[in-house]
Order: C-alpha cells, then structure tokens, then sequence
C-alpha cells in the first residue's frame, strides 16, 4: 500500500467521483435500528450490461436498491448515476419496485399505470397527445399487455402485474433500468417475456440491474453478477462471480442442493 | 315556506354545508387511498385548541385569527404525530390518538379556564356548529340575489367558504396528476424526482384549510364525516380515480341538501315544531349513503387477482 | 385544597369517584395495551363516539317509559347497545367491503356522533329534556354528582379491573404470539370478542367521568407510553395500568377541586404527561437514548468505513468520516495517515478479512450469523476458535 494512494484528496466529493457508470455506489450503509442491512458496499454497475444482485434472503439487496435510489434514506455513502450526482439523472433511470409493495386495489386503468412513467414529460398539466398515449400502447405491446389498456389493474394476475410495472419503465425511455425482483411470484410465460424485454434493452445498449432470488437462472438470463450479503463479495462476469468460494462466502453453510448446481 | 323564508333563512346554511362537504371530500379522497383516513378526524379535533389560543391571543372572538390560530394548530398535530411516531416507533394511528386528545383536552380546558368560556366559544359549537344561525337577514326574496345591497348583507362565512373551496378544487385539479402517482406509489413517485414529502404535507395542508374552514361554519363532525364518508361510499362505486371523486363530491352535495332539509323540516313533517341538529343530520345522511354503497354498491367487494398469466 | 383532593379529604362523593376513575384507569391502560399490540387502537374512539346515541336514546326510553331519563345505569345500558352496535358496523364495513379498518372506524365514529347530536337536539325540544344535562356527558364532569352515580361509577370501575385481571392471561398469550396461541388451544375469536367487549365496558364506565370525545385517549395514551419502557407484553400490561390509574386518580381529584376544572381534560392531560415524560425519558425506547444510540452508532460505522477505506488504499469521501479519522489522530489534517491509523486500519482489515472467511465455513455458521459489518470478531468467537479460524486463512489476497 503506497503512501500516495492513502492520502485523501481535499477537492469537493462530486469533482472526484470521475466514474461514469450508469450506477456508481460508495461506501452505502444502510441501517435499520442498530443493525446494518447493508454495509460499506461498492459497487458500479457496467455500462449495456444486465447485472443480478443476488444473494440469501435478508442480504440487504432490495435495501441497497432503495437506497441508491433515495427512496431510503442511507446513513453513510455516495451514489452518482453516468458521473452525476443521481438527482440530476432522474430522468434516465427508470425503477421497477416489487409488485407488492402497492395496493392494486387502487381506482386505476392497465393504461393510467403506464401513463404514470411519462410524468417528467407530461408535468403537472401538460397535455396528454397522441404521440404519449402511443408510447404508453407501444410500451404495453412490447410486453404483450395491449389488449388490457382499459382494463383495471385489480383484475389482473400477478404477472400480468408485473408486466404493466415494466411497460411503465419502458414507457420512461430510460437509459439505466432497476428492477426489484422482477421475477417474484409471477408465471413461466411472463418470465420469459419480461427476460425478453430486458435483453432487448440490453442490446439496444441501455443497462439493466436487477434484484434476483433464483441462482440457478442467473447464467442463462444476465451477463454480469453482483453478491451481496450486507457487505458486497463480488461483482463481475458471471462465471467469475458464481465460483463456490463466493457463494460460500454469500451463503454460508446454507447453500442448497439445487443451489450448489450452479 | 315561502320563496322569501327560504332565502332568508335557508338558502345560505344550504350553500355553506355543501361548499364544506366539497371542501372536505375532495381530499379526503386521497386521504382515504393513503389509509390516512383518520387525519380529518384528528385535524378537527385540534382545532379546538387553535382557536382557543387565537382567542386568547387576540382577545377576540373574531374570524381570522381563529381561523390562523386553527390552521397552526393543525399543522403543529401533524408534525407532532409525525414525530411521535418516528421518534417513538409508535404505530400512525396510536401516535395520533395521542395527539389528537391530549390538545383537545388541553383546548377544553383553556377553555374552561379562561373568559373565552362566558363570550360564545363553547365545546358544543365546536362540535356541532352553528349551521341554522348562519341566515340571511338582507335577502328578501329571490330578487335579493341580484340585489348589490342585499349582497353586501351575506353572512362572511359564506365567503370564506366559497373561497376555500374554490381554492381547494385548483388545488386538487393542479396537483392531480402528482397526487396520484404518489398515492398509487411513493417508492416509484421518488425515482420520478417528485417531492413526496411535500406532497404529503400539501394534502394535509389542504385537507386542514378545509377542516377549518368548514368547521367555522358548521362544527367538526360534519368535517369527520364529509372527509370519510363521501369518499369511502364513491371507493364502493367506482374503480377509477375521476369517478371516485366524482361520485364523492356527488355524494356529499346530496348529504348536506338532504340532510338540512331533513333536519329543518323532517320534525314539523313529523308533528314536531322545533328542527334539530342539521350538523348531525347531514353526518347522519352520509353514513346512511355509505350503508346504501357497502349493501348495494357495484364494487363494494375488492377485485382479488384472478389466476394464470 | 389540592393536597385534600390528593388524600382523598373532599368527602365521601369525591372520593368514590376518584377512586373509581383510577380502578377505571388502571382497567382502561391494561386493556388498551391489548388493542395497541393489536393495532387496532383508534378502534377505541369508535366505540367512544358511538356510545352518544345511545346515552341519548336510553334517556328517551326512560322518560317515554316514565321513568327518570337520568337514571345513570340506564344511560350506560344504552350506551353499551349503541357502542356494540358501532362494533358491530365497524368489523362489517372491514370485512364485507373493499374499506380498510381506518377509514369503517371514521366512517361509524362521525356518522354515530352525528346521529348521536340529532338525538340530543331532539331531548333539548322536549320539555323533560331542557334540564337533562347530557351535554356534560360530552366531556365528562364529576361536579354535583349524586352519590348513586359515583357508586355506579366506582363499582363499575372495580368490576371491569376484575375483568381484566382474569382475562389478562389468555390476551397476553395472543398479543405476544397469536399462532402460537392459537396451538395453545385458545380461543381467537373469543379473546378479540373479550378485548373489545373490555374496550367497551371500559367507555361506558368512563363516560360519566371521562366523556365521549375523550374516553378514547384512556385507552391509548397510558399503553404508548408504557410501550416506550418495556419489550415484554406482562411489563407493558403492569404498567400501562399504572399510568391509567395514576391519571384517572390525579385526574378526578384535581378536578373536584373547583368547578371549572372539567374531569376529563385533566385526566387525559395527566396521561399525556406521563407519555411525554416517557417519550423523552424511558431508557428501552425514548428519545434521549435513541438519540444517544444512533449518534454511537452512526460513528461506529462512519470510522470502522474508514479504517477499511484506509485499508484498501481508497480515498476516503464523506465529510464525517473524514472528521472522525482526524479527531483520533488516525489522520493528519493534511490527509496523510499516521502511524497509529495504519496500525488500526490493519486491525480493521484483518478482522475483515476473518469475517468473510468465517462467512464461508460451515462450522462457523452460528458465528456468521452475528455478522453486522461492525462486531470485532474477538467479541463473537473465543481465542481458540479464532486460532482454527486463523488457520484456513492465507497471506492477504487470497480470500
């Protein structure tokens, strides 16, 4: 360790953080009560890649979500969003929260969900045109929802759900896409579909990061991982995250049968 | 009654009762979506105590700066249940049953204590208003509605009133949009960069300025009841956001007409001579309207997901 | 005066009310902790407002019966119908319609109360009803009772802490671990009918004394307060009891004092106090502690992030950690870390790099799971196993 790289640089924090990803987070901690959810992590996510954040159940990966974004609120750390503090990229960043984490009781159309992602254009009273209510119907169709626009979000099943979660992302034109366990309690079919979507966003060349529960699906559907188990163990390529060392070190002796398949 | 009786001695408190159930009902559409129902009801508890203070204050019982006194009062519980329940870790609605009391107590008791007690404030005015007094003594007929003069003799409480409710509705219509968003989801409404917390503080703003606007004219519980009942009926008729609030404003109109003139003129259709209290009876109409809507209502029941993909 | 009010020296009347609104208070803070574990608090001001019309009605029946409308039994029976009725109105409104309970509690509480006023309005244009006085059942008000009413009122408050005394055990069971109740053979149902039907026997006691708008705050306020102290449900239960009963004790006397001193503002202001003392006070939960907590806490992690930081060679970013580093002489103040710093990040670091290789080991998985990120492993393992623990671990970098 050389002095030089132990000394601290005295300019302000934002001229020093020269990192462009899409999602750079330093030193986040996030705790509730006196017990750290997520701890110190690092990590930047890389540009037109999809990453998983996985790890054990209680390992801080939706947290360490919200609290990048500030919908938590961290009590340590910086997070900046392509090279800018993430306030001012708002409007490239689109997030996808757990499908129950709202009441889908609520008065509200397939349609006005997806409206809800053109807010930043619209504003308060811009005027609803044509050209937007198509985005939002080219948004349902690319996850094959359009023939529900009208209908009520209640009725629908829990992927269909999801599905209208993510065409409200789509419906964003987002560069950087946050998922938060998108996969959760929703059928074959619409996994498929959504994973669909993702890679299409992927090669468009936007980045998608996604909280994930499933290891054994991780290789097949991302190109890049990040373990987590409230303080981060690895963040690469899959194959080069996923080795059994890490997992041990994520999981612990907890490590299922049809996990320790990978 | 003749034309000339009913715009002297009804026209106005019917006006007034429905611009308040409007006033009371439009936010408490959102607040019922938030599971903040029970905000009005504390909000017109607290205002007791604000108006006392004013009193005591400005040494008089005088419109505005009860009004002032009641609006920072409701501020003030709000904040304080706010911190209770952070700094506490209490459960929203313990923390507001602690609040909501403890000032209302405190309120009485000021009230009690002081000369505020001997020059007409008193705890029943506070709960059940006045709505019967507010008459028109200038108009004289129909004619009296286009008459400068006459116009000039209207109770100020129906100004204050319309203009409250007119400022509630741009309100509501402004900030429409946003509202919902960050009703239907606040994690999401935060990605968008919009204020949330302010948002939040807003509605309860609102939702206060009505309270107490209202409140000056017709006592707390029709504010209690105009915040819950209209919306919670309309939520048992509709799915979608402009319908529900369509319904409720509907709904409270219909509550505070039927209920004054039940109430004025239900006992002498009775036999009786003397009306009783229509504060209570427009509440009493309003629940019985979302009686109708929880037996009868098209969707009384959630919708529940369906199964499959 | 006040010191007389205290010891009970106001005569015979004053002081079976104050000891009845204390049993009552002891009753009312004991029950109210089961509806706050619940979370079901606010259902209590429901009931509170829903009892008006009944008062009002019974009163109407008795005169039409002709019989005394003020005969205080038969207002608390009307009471009781009309509470249970809002009860009743409350739990259906919940589970036959899409409503959640905050919004069927204020639906039934307004709408209740305002039936409740049109009733009054009605007994004030009757002749018999100009005299009845049942605006004081508004507020409460103990001046000028009559000795059958406040030994209704003391028998009543005796009778409902019995109650709570030989309920207590089940409800307990319940609010602690309702599934695990349930194993046990208790009955549910039976212990939420119980808790409600204390919660109104508790409002139609207090009414006379406490007042519809108020009574609610017996019920909440003394529980929340003792939430703040305890973590255990039979602590909690003792204590809510005893700030009920030390409110409604205080509360009562201090009023019979003078005639403008309404009973129930001064109970539930004495309640009120009690909470604030334990919001800023109590050592489990209040906020002076928490504070003091989450200030340690949140320097814990500012310098053990900056150990690490300083570890790994990174540059240190956030202001506070930055403070804390110099504060200790870890850092000079132009940045350069001293001796001691190097010294502390390398601690910081091994024991880092420990708690990643325990995380790893299955015979350390009941160790891994004290991990927080902030723990020195010394204080989790003993010397020996951090000496097998030592073992599996290589020269730096190859974790």
């Amino acid at each position: 360790m050389t002095q030089e790289a132990m000394t601290m640089l005295p300019e302000p924090v934002r001229d020093r953080l020269v990192d462009e990803s899409p999602l750079a987070i330093r030193g986040l901690t996030v705790s509730y009560g006196e017990k750290p959810a997520v701890f110190s992590v690092d990590v930047s996510f890389r540009a037109g890649k999809m990453t998983a954040i996985v790890g054990p159940n209680g390992a801080g990966k939706s947290t360490l979500l919200k609290a990048a974004l500030g919908i938590l609120r961290p009590l340590s750390g910086q997070v900046t969003a392509f090279g800018h503090p993430l306030d001012e990229m708002r409007a490239r960043i689109a997030y996808v929260p757990q499908r129950a984490s709202v009441d889908w009781e609520f008065p509200a159309r397939v349609i006005d969900v997806v409206m809800m992602g053109l807010y930043r254009e619209l504003g308060l009273l811009g005027r609803i045109r044509p050209r937007h209510r198509a985005r939002a119907m080219d948004s349902l169709a690319r996850v094959g929802m359009e023939g529900f626009a009208t209908r009520q979000i209640g009725q629908l099943s829990g992927g269909q759900q999801q599905r209208v979660f993510l065409a409200r992302a789509l419906a964003q034109g987002a560069d950087l896409y946050l998922l938060d366990e998108p996969f959760a309690g929703v059928d074959a079919a619409t996994e498929r579909a959504i994973i669909a979507v993702l890679k299409g966003l992927r090669d468009e060349g936007r980045t998608v990061v996604a909280v994930h529960h499933d290891l054994a699906t991780v290789p097949a559907y991302f190109d890049r991982a990040f373990l987590l188990n409230v303080t981060a163990i690895a963040e690469g390529p899959v194959a080069e995250v996923m080795t059994e060392a890490n997992l041990r070190a994520a999981y612990g002796g907890r490590l299922g049968p049809a996990q320790q398949a990978v | 009654m003749t034309g000339a009786d009913f715009v002297m001695l009804s026209l106005v408190p019917l006006v007034i009762g429905t611009l308040a159930a409007i006033a009371c009902a439009l936010p408490g559409n959102f607040l019922l979506l938030r599971r903040q129902a029970l905000i009005g009801d504390a909000i017109s508890h607290v205002v007791l105590p604000g108006i006392v203070v004013a009193f005591l204050l400005s040494g008089r019982v005088a419109a505005v700066p009860m009004m002032l006194g009641a609006g920072a009062a409701a501020l003030v519980s709000v904040v304080l249940i706010e911190a209770i329940r952070r700094l506490g870790r209490i459960e929203p609605g313990a923390a507001m049953g602690v609040v909501f009391t403890a000032m209302f107590a405190g309120g009485v008791l000021l009230l009690e204590q002081s000369a505020a007690s001997g020059v007409h404030l008193d705890v029943q005015h506070a709960l059940y208003g006045n709505l019967e007094s507010l008459i028109w003594l200038d108009g004289y007929g129909w004619g009296a509605l286009v008459d400068g003069a006459a116009l000039r003799g209207l109770p100020p409480e129906l100004m204050r009133m319309a203009v409250v409710t007119l400022v509630v509705v741009l309100l509501t219509a402004l900030f429409w949009r946003a509202l919902v968003i960050a009703t239907f989801d606040e994690g999401f409404a935060r990605t968008l960069g919009l204020p949330v917390r302010a948002l939040s503080l807003g509605l309860v703003a609102v939702a206060a300025a009505a309270a107490v606007a209202a409140f000056d004219a017709v006592g707390s519980i029709i504010v209690i009841a105009m915040f819950i009942c209209p919306p919670a009926a309309a939520r048992l008729m509709t799915d979608r956001m402009g319908g529900q609030v369509a319904w409720s404003t509907g709904f409270a109109v219909l509550s505070a007409v039927a209920g004054y003139v039940l109430a004025g003129y239900g006992p002498i259709w009775l036999g009786q001579s003397s009306a009783v209290s229509a504060a209570g009876m427009i509440a009493t109409v309003s629940g019985v309207i979302l009686g109708l809507a929880a037996l009868f209502g098209p969707r009384r029941r959630g919708l529940g997901a369906k199964q499959g993909g | 005066m006040l010191w007389q009010a205290l010891t009970l020296g106001l005569g015979y009347n004053a002081t079976l009310v104050t000891l009845g609104a204390a049993m009552l208070g002891i009753a009312a803070g004991a029950t109210g902790v089961f509806l706050y574990l619940a979370r079901r608090a606010l259902v209590s001001d429901a009931i509170g407002h829903a009892t008006l019309p009944g008062v009002v009605a019974g009163f109407l029946a008795m005169v039409v019966l002709g019989g005394d409308g003020r005969f205080l039994p038969g207002l608390m029976a009307g009471a009781a119908v009309s509470a249970g009725l809002g009860l009743l109105c409350v739990s259906w409104l919940t589970a036959r319609t899409r409503l959640h309970e905050d919004a069927a509690i204020g639906a039934v509480l307004s709408v209740f109360f305002g039936a409740g006023v049109v009733l009054l309005t009605v007994v004030q244009g009757l002749d018999s009803g100009r005299q009845a006085g049942l605006e004081t059942f508004l507020l409460g008000a103990t001046a000028g009772m009559l000795r059958a009413e406040a030994l209704s009122i003391a028998a009543g408050g005796a009778a409902v802490l019995a109650l709570v005394v030989v309920l207590r055990r089940p409800m307990v069971l319940v609010a602690f671990d309702p599934q695990h109740a349930a194993g046990q053979g208790v009955n549910l149902r039976g212990v939420d009918l119980a808790m409600m039907g204390l919660a109104l026997a508790v409002t139609v006691v207090g009414l006379k004394v406490v007042g519809v708008v108020l009574i609610v705050a017996l019920l909440i306020i003394p529980p929340v307060a003792a939430r703040l102290w305890s973590e255990r449900v039979g602590i909690i239960v003792v204590l809510a009891g005893a700030f009920g009963g030390v409110s409604g004790y205080v509360g009562a006397a201090v009023s019979a004092t003078a005639p403008d001193l309404p009973t129930g503002p001064l109970i539930v202001l004495t309640c009120f106090a009690l909470f604030a003392l334990s919001l800023l006070g109590a050592p489990a939960r209040g906020v002076l502690a928490a504070g003091l907590r989450h200030w340690r806490f949140q320097r814990r992690v500012h310098l053990r992030q900056g150990l690490l930081a300083l570890a790994s060679g990174q540059p240190v970013y956030e202001p506070l950690t930055l403070r804390l580093l110099r504060r200790r002489g870890l850092v000079r103040a132009d940045g350069v870390v001293t001796e001691a710093g190097r010294a502390r990040a390398a601690r910081a670091r091994l024991d880092e790099r420990r708690w990643q290789m325990l995380r790893s080991l299955p015979e350390f998985e009941a160790a891994s799971a004290r991990h927080d990120g902030l723990s020195p492993l010394s204080e989790v393992l003993t010397p020996d196993q951090l000496v097998a623990l030592d073992r599996h671990l290589g020269p730096e970098g190859t974790v």
